[in-house]
């Protein structure tokens, strides 16, 4: 195998997010103490600028596996490392207000790495590539949850992240050393002929399929292996939290797609009836569930357990265009969306010293722009136009019924209803309670004002003028056919 | 190109609305002065749109389409014609009568006028949309903003049990509807949301019965169809005044509106397998709603219930499937906007001088407030029917359709509907006239002396206005009457003819 | 000139509108300005319509000036108006009865702007039913004129008496009585307004005189049913929307209750108009529309008629109050109309020359007997109301012995009285006779019973002289009891001229009806 300059642009903003790393150790060392601040615009920025970097180096439309097969370069992964750079950069700037977390260099270079791991995940080619990537991101994650060490809750939540990932990362391992063990590879695209060729029988086949599932379906919290979400939420810092239920579950899907739709495309019929029931338990645990939370971070917790659910629906008509497209769509959308609402919850938890409900009491007399950037990041996630969430929706309903879905449509419409409800009572707090705060206003820094504002423009944007980022989801959705 | 007129009063109100979120909050009457400018704007826009439509030409006009997602085909495609123009106008003149009568709201106007505007746009959307997609997309825009406004701005006794009622019952309505919406899209297999297109699409029969009562139903919610119906008292009760206005003025035949173009247009067959036995619970809507008014202590349920009868007729008149019936929907459904939007007004106006609605409790109002007396006589006039009033010149035909229905496979005529149907004009007139006798004529509580004070003249603008159109209608049809006929026509054909 | 004339009967039909709107415009304070504009402006149409008298064709046949605008063309129906010598009659006595009745209401202080203009759009609303030839027009005025009258008693009825309604609750007896009046008309209009939906449903037409056509000639089934059967529904839609406003017994009770609690105007312009529109309604419509189904039933209607003559002059005979005294005699009058309608409904197809002659004579008086009524109810009821201005109290028994002290009045009574009795020489034995006349070959028994009813029309108006001018003297009225003033007798002198006038020389007026009977005739 030779290197020649073209096997490096699959890899490019991994390097380019490993300099930036070290940049940052060294800034670390040598910036006063009073400026690590500043950090945080030195990763935003330096993300952005990633994002920038790479943009010339799009991919083709067939799809390149370059590294011995190890990384395979499409689309489908070219979106997805803009989503996760872009998640990571607005979860650097949310972090910043929080001295005990914006200003330490080890708090970005953890961001980094498990960015990088997910870059890794979504184009992975091959079973190692892939387990060593998730374990990547996971890792550090484990650390970020339990990053504020004095924080009880804090701890715990890195602790029980850590128990309840590691124990479905053997489930994973497991599913892929029978993958591996009955094929003798260990690249997707040869396993997938295994299969198809009789080496790997079938039933052992759906054996493994759903081990992997398990391992999966914890990454992207889907019911039963949910359990870990709100607790883990709850307690670890919010900014990471917001990462957490948005770049770490888009990689998540990434993945699940990559292996359901090109290890076992054989078995889609099995898959989508387990999906399926999977996808109508998760929403309608986690809507149900969420309507009676009373700590904001706990509901956003459940909610995130919902959308997944809603992804779900997604997957299942995975098989048709519209179906791909809607998963990326939705994906997309929900990043924006969540991101915005974790980062209004961990900028207003900061200053009122809770997140409970009862905090927001009166939120839109204390500060009318946040409570109305909360109006639109609650109404996107409820699914209302002329924010993203809405779109995003009527796709996955669409491509449910257009694969004739109907029922599961139905029923992710009727579980949209729940989470209006819970979405619209939070609402009814900030805009109709009142607390005896209601004089104070709630500071906000610069940085954050940016990351909410490219937020919420990017909610409208995607939630108005869909066009062009519908077709860019058609064509990643394109490649994974390729 | 011509002058993107239906866009600019579509948007309108949003722009006005976000540029009044950048007024300081503190400025309120700057806030109030942009609200009614922008107010002032769309019905200037909306009466041009109305008066310039050529009714003899027919059709869509003033249509502007541009490529929203053209993957799906779905576009953003607008266009009046003679069922949607004076919905239109009716939104136009309710937003702006609204703002005159919101200048008295003191918490937080700017986020008042905003939602409100909002909510404009979105009801302005649905009716001037040609594209299923956009429908929805404006549909759930003209929902969310009622929820903040009820529970923000409305009646402190059930604003959150109503809001959170209202939103829930509407939401559920569209959601399903939508459901339906794809799967028409589907099975048309044009790739297309544009509805002109899908109006030829050829549903199979089995489709359209299958799919119809969901697409009708899940609109027809918001246009308060038994048993559907019971979001909307509530709703309107604990809206605050402008907001009730916009809601049963405007909302309600959102709801309808929607039903016809989307159910009724869209799958005629289904419409004719299923409106049969649909005119029975547009007929409970009709007398039950009316009694259910009649029984009512609290001026404002009074209202709300008459709502439910009157849009009832609505229903009724599309039930029919008939020219008369069709042709007396659609003027129904601009003369009980603007009414409702009066007595909700009202309502208002006495709530805020004597801070009870309890009908027994109020009286004397004749003498404190004239001009809001004759007003609501107007109203109350226009509501039961009498000749002379717009009431009349919709009912009318709407009745005229239940004579000359054809035979469905249900019913070999209608008659008996028309006869029951009728009870409700003697109970709509027992309890205005009870009111009108009770809470303008009665004899005043003595705690009123000295604390009831008259209206504002901007209060007085609004109601002249919107009596005015009531009188204008009821008096010379035509200002109405072809517009809408030449709508009719269009469904008609698309119903064959029937 | 051309224009007024070729636009006669719109401007009669909304010169009193415009009379409102100039009303409206006017200060609110100057009561006596309001006053004055509105009787001056009552003028107008009156004007208008004795050049309309003055230039109606009695020998021409069909509907004269008329005019045809498309009002609601989604479902054919038109402002189409026109007078035959029957809306004639009618028009000029609304118009001549208006400035009288706006005279007598000068001595209303409460409110008098929005008074006065309720009182014009009554007296559109009335004009409109007698001009319009459109059915559907002619119901919207026709419930329109509902809503300034119920005001009327409602708001400036007599403000004492009080009625118990159900569940002990006490409430005013004008509002008691207004309410009584709508609900009653308009439950009557319903079965109207249900009627003249099928009819424009099925025909597909609301012009009046189309109709005489389309609708008559219809044959075969309508709505599952032969046409007979749904003809004979409609009929009586049609039949007890009009009894109920003539009244007819037994659908009179509201009328005792109106007339009693409207102020004086208000009963004069009730009694005088508001009434005729049942009989007219009758004349235009029932009559030409459904000649069989009227034939059919004309015996139960003449029996109605019969009734309410007996009754009414009972139930009159047996009041205390003199203006229930009063309204009840219209109950008595109206009968009359009734009568002589249901007497020539009944001829239709007969072909006997005497038997037509009759008839013909029957609806001549019937038609005679409405404009009477109006003359002499109307100024019956203004006297009461002079006397009560005077006294406060309508009560007979606290009368008594007032001739001596008000002559002027007590004379001008009596010969009102005596046109309402019949006596001949004056309006009323005119009409009644021919009535009689007419109908005596065709109803025999019933005109005889009715001839009994007349009987009590004279005791009840005895008993309402004698109980007010004649027996020992109330001495407590000595002093307190003003004669009839000046203003007073500008409205009553009319009246009377007119009843004398026609008394003595009625072909002037007959002439007119005549021609226009024998063409309801020819319809038939």
């Amino acid at each position: 195998m030779s290197l020649n300059p073209s096997m490096f642009i699959p890899v490019l903003p991994q390097i380019l997010l490993l300099a930036l790393g070290i940049v940052i150790l060294f800034l670390d060392v040598l910036l006063p103490r009073e400026q690590h601040r500043y950090l945080g615009w030195v990763a935003a920025v330096g993300m952005v600028v990633i994002m920038l970097a790479i943009l010339p180096f799009m991919p083709q439309e067939q799809f390149q596996l370059t590294w011995g097969g190890m990384v395979r370069f499409d689309w489908m992964s070219y979106t997805f490392w803009m989503l996760f750079l872009f998640g990571a950069a607005v979860t650097a700037l949310l972090a910043m207000d929080y001295p005990e977390l914006g200003e330490r260099g080890s708090f970005y270079l953890l961001l980094i790495a498990s960015t990088i791991g997910m870059m890794f995940m979504a184009s992975a080619g091959d079973l190692v590539m892939l387990y060593l990537s998730i374990e990547t991101v996971s890792i550090p994650l484990y650390i970020l949850a339990g990053f504020f060490v004095r924080s009880d809750e804090s701890t715990e939540a890195g602790f029980k992240y850590l128990l309840f990932g590691a124990m479905t990362s053997a489930i994973l391992l497991y599913g892929f050393s029978l993958l591996y063990g009955f094929s003798g590879t260990t690249d997707l695209h040869q396993i997938v002929l295994g299969i198809v060729q009789g080496k790997v029988s079938l039933p052992l086949a759906f054996t493994s399929m759903m081990l992997v599932l398990v391992g999966l379906s914890f990454k992207v919290s889907v019911v039963p292996f949910h359990f870990w979400a709100p607790d883990v939420y709850q307690g670890a810092p919010t900014p990471v939290a917001g990462f957490l239920s948005t770049a770490s579950k888009a990689a998540g899907f990434a993945v699940l797609i990559r292996i359901l739709f090109i290890v076992f495309p054989i078995l889609g019929n099995q898959w989508a009836i387990v999906l399926a029931a999977l996808s109508v338990a998760t929403m309608t645990l986690g809507n149900l569930v969420a309507l009676a939370q009373r700590n904001i971070k706990r509901l956003l917790a459940y909610s995130s357990i919902a959308h997944a659910g809603y992804i779900l629906i997604g997957v299942v008509s995975g098989f048709s265009e519209l179906g791909m497209v809607s998963v990326v769509y939705y994906l997309v959308a929900y990043l924006m969306t969540n991101l915005a609402a974790f980062g209004i919850v961990s900028a207003f938890g900061r200053v009122a010293g809770s997140d409970d409900m009862t905090a927001y009491y009166g939120l839109s007399r204390r500060s009318p722009g946040l409570a109305l950037a909360m109006l639109v990041a609650f109404l996107s996630l409820a699914g209302m136009p002329p924010f993203a969430g809405f779109v995003a929706k009527v796709f996955i309903f669409a491509a449910a019924v257009g694969v004739g879905q109907i029922w599961l449509a139905v029923v992710g419409v009727l579980n949209s209803i729940i989470g209006l409800y819970y979405y619209l009572t939070v609402m009814k707090y900030v805009y109709l309670y009142r607390s005896e705060n209601d004089d104070q206003p709630v500071p906000l820094s610069g940085s954050f004002k940016l990351a909410l504002g490219v937020l919420v423009a990017g909610i409208v944007v995607i939630g108005v003028l869909f066009s062009p980022w519908f077709n860019w989801a058609s064509v990643a959705a394109r490649s994974m056919f390729f | 190109m011509q002058f993107p007129l239906l866009s600019f009063i579509v948007f309108t109100p949003m722009l006005a609305g976000l540029l009044i979120l950048l007024i300081p909050g503190e400025r309120k009457t700057e806030i109030r002065v942009a609200a009614l400018a922008a107010g002032a704007f769309a019905l200037a826009l909306s009466l041009w749109a109305y008066f310039a439509y050529d009714v003899a030409a027919g059709g869509y006009q003033f249509v502007e389409r541009y490529n929203w997602l053209p993957a799906l085909g779905i576009s953003y495609y607008v266009g009046i014609d003679g069922m949607n123009a004076p919905l239109v106008l009716l939104t136009g003149v309710v937003m702006f009568t609204g703002v005159l009568i919101s200048w008295g709201i003191d918490d937080r106007p700017r986020e008042f006028f905003a939602f409100l505007f909002i909510l404009a746009t979105g009801v302005f959307g649905v009716f001037v949309a040609l594209d299923l997609f956009m429908l929805f997309f404006f549909y759930e825009i003209a929902v969310f903003p009622m929820y903040l406004l009820i529970s923000i701005w409305g009646w402190k006794v059930t604003r959150e049990y109503a809001a959170m009622k209202l939103t829930l019952y509407l939401f559920i309505g569209s959601v399903i509807a939508l459901v339906g919406a794809l799967a028409m899209y589907f099975t048309s297999g044009l790739g297309t949301f544009d509805m002109l297109a899908l109006e030829q699409a050829g549903f199979s029969t089995a489709f359209q019965r299958v799919v119809f009562p969901f697409v009708f139903f899940g609109f027809a919610v918001l246009g308060g169809i038994f048993p559907f119906h019971n979001w909307s008292p509530d709703g309107h009760v604990a809206a605050p005044t402008a907001v009730s206005m916009f809601h049963a003025g405007v909302l309600m035949k959102l709801g309808a509106f929607a039903a016809l173009r989307v159910g009724i247009m869209l799958l005629p067959e289904g419409a004719r397998f299923h409106m049969p036995w649909i005119i029975l619970l547009t007929l409970v809507n009709v007398v039950y709603g009316a009694f259910i008014a009649s029984v009512q202590t609290d001026f404002k349920y009074v209202i709300g219930f008459s709502s439910v009868s009157h849009m009832g007729l609505v229903a009724m008149g599309f039930a029919t499937l008939s020219r008369e019936g069709m042709l007396g929907a659609g003027i129904q459904m601009f003369s009980h906007g603007v009414m409702t939007a009066l007595f909700f007004a009202v309502v208002g106006m006495v709530y805020d001088q004597a801070h009870t609605r309890e009908i027994p409790q109020l009286g004397g109002f004749r003498k404190f407030m004239p001009v809001v007396a004759v007003a609501f006589i107007v109203g109350g006039l226009v509501s039961m029917g009498m000749p002379g009033f717009s009431g009349f010149v919709a009912e009318f035909p709407i009745f005229m359709g239940l004579w000359n229905a054809k035979p469905s496979w249900l019913w070999a005529n209608y008659t008996w509907v028309a006869i029951i149907a009728a009870i409700s004009i003697v109970i709509t007139a027992s309890y205005i006239i009870r009111i009108i006798g009770k809470v303008f004529f009665g004899q005043p509580p003595a705690e009123f002396d000295g604390h009831i004070h008259d209206v504002n003249v901007l209060d007085k603008v609004a109601l002249v206005f919107l009596s005015t159109i009531m009188i204008a209608i009821g008096v010379f049809p035509r200002l109405i009457v072809p517009l809408v006929q030449s709508g009719v026509d269009n469904v008609l054909r698309l119903l064959g003819g029937a | 000139m051309d224009f007024i004339l070729n636009n006669l009967l719109t401007l009669i039909l909304f010169t009193p509108v415009l009379a409102a709107v100039i009303l409206i415009l006017l200060p609110r304070e100057q009561d006596n300005l309001v006053r004055w504009t509105a009787f001056v402006l009552s003028f107008i149409p009156l004007i208008l319509s004795v050049v309309l008298w003055f230039n109606f064709d009695p020998n021409a046949p069909g509907f004269q000036f008329s005019q045809k605008v498309v009002w609601y063309s989604a479902i054919n129906s038109s402002y189409h108006v026109g007078v035959d010598g029957i809306s004639l009659t009618m028009v000029l006595l609304t118009t001549l009865l208006t400035p009288l009745a706006i005279l007598a209401s000068f001595s209303i202080t409460d409110r008098v702007k929005t008074y006065m203009v309720l009182f014009f759009l009554l007296e559109m609303g009335m004009l409109g039913v007698f001009v319009m030839l459109d059915l559907l027009l002619f119901f919207v005025f026709w419930e329109f004129g509902l809503v300034p009258m119920y005001f009327l008693i409602n708001q400036w009825g007599s403000e004492k008496g009080e009625r118990e309604v159900w569940r002990g609750r006490v409430i005013p007896a004008r509002v008691y009585a207004s309410i009584k009046f709508m609900i009653y008309t308009m439950a009557g209009s319903l079965g109207l307004l249900l009627a003249i939906q099928m009819i424009g449903a099925v025909s597909g037409t609301f012009d009046i005189p189309e109709l005489f056509q389309r609708w008559t000639s219809l044959d075969g089934t309508l709505f599952g049913l032969p046409i007979g059967v749904v003809k004979a529904i409609a009929f009586w839609a049609f039949a007890i929307a009009f009894a109920i406003k003539v009244p007819v017994w037994p659908f009179h009770t509201w009328l005792p209750d109106a007339h009693t609690e409207a102020p004086t105007a208000g009963s004069m312009i009730l009694a005088g108009v508001l009434l005729k529109l049942g009989a007219y309604g009758f004349l235009r419509l029932v009559l030409p529309l459904y000649p069989v189904e009227a034939k059919y039933y004309a015996g139960a209607l003449g029996f109605l008629a019969v009734m309410a003559i007996i009754f009414g002059a009972l139930a009159s005979y047996g009041q205390d109050d003199f203006k229930r005294l009063v309204a009840y005699s219209s109950v008595n009058h109206m009968g009359f109309v009734v009568l002589g309608i249901a007497a020539a409904a009944f001829t239709y197809g007969a072909t006997d020359p005497a038997v037509k002659q009759s008839a013909n004579i029957a609806l001549n008086g019937a038609v005679l007997q409405m404009f009477n009524h109006g003359l002499s109810a109307a100024g019956m009821f203004f006297l009461v109301g002079v006397i009560y201005e005077r006294t406060h109290t309508r009560n007979l028994n606290d009368f008594g012995g007032l001739f001596p002290l008000i002559p002027v009045y007590g004379g001008i009574l009596i010969f009102t009285s005596m046109a309402s009795l019949g006596l001949p020489g004056l309006n009323g034995f005119i009409s009644e006779f021919l009535v009689v006349r007419g109908a005596w070959p065709i109803f025999t028994l019933y005109t005889a019973l009715a001839m009994i009813g007349l009987f009590f029309t004279g005791a009840y108006i005895l008993k309402g002289i004698k109980q007010v001018l004649h027996g020992p003297l109330n001495e407590h009225w000595v002093g307190h009891v003003s004669e009839i003033n000046r203003r007073e007798l500008f409205v009553i002198t009319p009246l009377m001229v007119l009843m004398l006038w026609i008394g003595v020389w009625p072909a002037w007026i007959l002439d007119v009806i005549n021609k226009a009977v024998a063409m309801v005739f020819n319809l038939i």
